[in-house]
């Protein structure tokens, strides 16, 4: 417990499933995320995520010990399955959710006129990444919070933050999406799947891993991704993160896979006013959401007690290296010197 | 609350190289009982069984390997109508799925997570994909009940059935010299 008056920010954790939805409540969440099986949401993976039974359990667990469930309907519904996408708005409110995340305009307004009560985030999948943007969701569907894309540098984080009233999340650790978030055209290249439609980058069903004498190897739909010596760090199986030869070089042609992490900029999230801080992974193990729960709720309030002295701990970088994607952490876009 | 972490150990080389010669069904059928005690082990009406069936559906009539690499053994198994099998013929798996012992019994432990041992290498997963992440996905969303899995009596308990495992391999693991 925290006794000083600073600005409360809150901790968004992912939840692929029951087990892990506990687990982030038992370690001090504020707020767990989660998604329906099915379409709706950005991580459809198959055995992933909530059917009606365990959200009912995971609702009560949560606000039992007064965290809050925020449901991802964080995809794009088509013409010919809206219905679906409507469906899955009626039934998180029905679940009484703290709030439903969702980037589709349409559905917004859908959830705005049916559900009046019920707390709307923009997605980071909305890709809204000026104030204006953000204002006019307010404006139009009255969304309290938008969680902003990982495009933005600090100094921008903070010129939205001081001309908006709607709530700012940022993400704070975790995978990282290269691409304008919601228009990553990529995976959908290459599997015929569209992770901003049907839920999945790189869908299960399309990915090969092989040890080969020449080490292990990654394809995508057939498509060599990745090659990796013996005992050299993986990334996840997406072609952003792939390495492609380039004018007869093979490198990461778009992106290293690294995890952002953001720990030591805690104190100047705060002091920016950013509401809440999201941690990616809703694809990953209860044991995941554990260790990374824990590192940032004692961060968090650490930096609370007095950030004017708040170091990272060396253990608190350690745990999180250890869980993350490919061979380092990054600042990502919020350490930008260039404007 | 989890009373213990498991160490960081590798078996030793010597039963590297000897294990394969060992016979694996034994080690086999302790795992498929293990399998199958969760399929028949009821949490009470409302929670349904450890294993759920339905969920399971999509991987009837497919075989398994698991390569436990530091012990030399390749337990191979199927799922089928009247629950897990070993499997007896050397057909390719649909799913191969290669680790350490200690990395084995951490993910069932839930002390570690499959896309974290992956990075690192320790956890390899050839063949099906999609039939990866439904075996892992399952065994993350089961909602076990709390207590310590040592307390668990029931001989056929996945726990009892799991540590009987360990045991075995622990009697096979001969000290360095
Ligand atoms: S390919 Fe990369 S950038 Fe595109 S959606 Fe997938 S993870 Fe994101």
């Amino acid at each position: 417990m925290t006794t000083d008056t600073s600005p409360r920010i809150e901790l968004v954790c992912p939840a692929g499933g029951l087990p892990a939805l506990k687990t982030a409540v038992d370690h001090g969440a504020d707020c767990v995320y989660a998604g329906f099986r099915d379409e709706t949401n950005a991580r459809n993976f198959t055995g992933l995520n909530f059917d009606d039974k365990a959200l009912a359990e995971g609702v009560k667990y949560a606000h039992s010990r007064r965290a809050k469930v925020l449901i991802a309907l964080n995809t794009f519904p088509q013409a010919s399955n809206w219905s679906r996408w409507t469906a899955a708005v009626d039934r998180a409110a029905g679940h009484g959710v703290d709030a439903v995340i969702l980037a589709d305009l349409g559905l917004m307004d859908y959830a705005a006129h049916r559900h009046p009560n019920l707390r709307l985030h923009l997605s980071v999948q909305g890709s809204a990444t000026n104030y204006e943007a953000i204002n006019f969701y307010r404006e139009r569907f009255g969304i309290q919070r938008a969680v902003l894309p990982r495009v933005l540098s600090l100094a921008q984080v903070e010129q939205v933050i001081a001309n908006t009233q709607v709530e700012i999340e940022v993400f704070g650790f975790g995978g990282l999406c290269v691409m304008v978030e919601g228009r990553c055209a990529l995976s959908a290249y290459a599997t015929g799947t569209s992770p901003n439609c049907q839920g999945a980058c790189s869908p299960g069903k399309a990915v090969r891993w092989e040890q080969t004498p020449q080490g292990m190897e990654t394809r995508l739909n057939g498509i060599l991704i990745d090659r990796y010596a013996d005992g050299e760090r993986a990334g996840y199986p997406t072609l952003c993160k792939g390495r492609f030869e380039v004018d007869e070089e093979t490198y990461y042609a778009i992106e290293e896979p690294t995890s952002l992490n953001t720990l030591e900029m805690l104190p100047e999230l705060m002091r920016i006013g950013v509401s809440a801080i999201k941690i990616e992974g809703r694809q990953r193990s209860p044991a995941y959401v554990e260790q990374v729960t824990k590192v940032w709720r004692a961060a968090i309030d650490a930096c609370r007690r007095d950030a004017a002295n708040f170091v990272p701990k060396a253990a608190w970088m350690a745990e999180l290296n250890k869980v993350s994607e490919g061979q380092s952490h990054t600042l990502g876009a919020y350490y930008r010197p260039w404007k | 609350m989890k009373t213990f972490k498991l160490p960081d150990f590798t078996l030793p080389a010597l039963l590297t190289r000897l294990g394969p010669r060992l016979p694996q069904l034994p080690p086999t059928l302790v795992l498929v009982g293990a399998l199958n005690a969760a399929l028949r082990t009821a949490r009470g009406p409302a929670l349904g069984h450890l294993l759920p069936k339905e969920l399971l559906e999509p991987l009837i009539g497919r075989r398994v390997t698991l390569r436990v690499l530091d012990a030399g053994m390749t337990l191979r198994f199927a799922y089928g109508e009247r629950g897990f099998r070993p499997s007896f013929d050397n057909a390719p798996a649909d799913l191969t799925m290669s680790a350490r012992t200690r990395d084995f019994l951490a993910l069932l432990l839930r002390e570690e997570d499959a896309d974290t041992l992956f990075f690192g290498r320790r956890l390899l997963m050839e063949g099906d994909t999609e039939l990866g992440l439904l075996v892992k996905n399952t065994l993350d969303g089961i909602d076990l009940p709390r207590f310590d899995l040592a307390q668990l009596s029931s001989r056929l308990a996945p726990a009892e059935l799991l540590s009987r495992l360990g045991e075995y391999l622990a009697r096979r693991a001969v000290p360095h010299h």
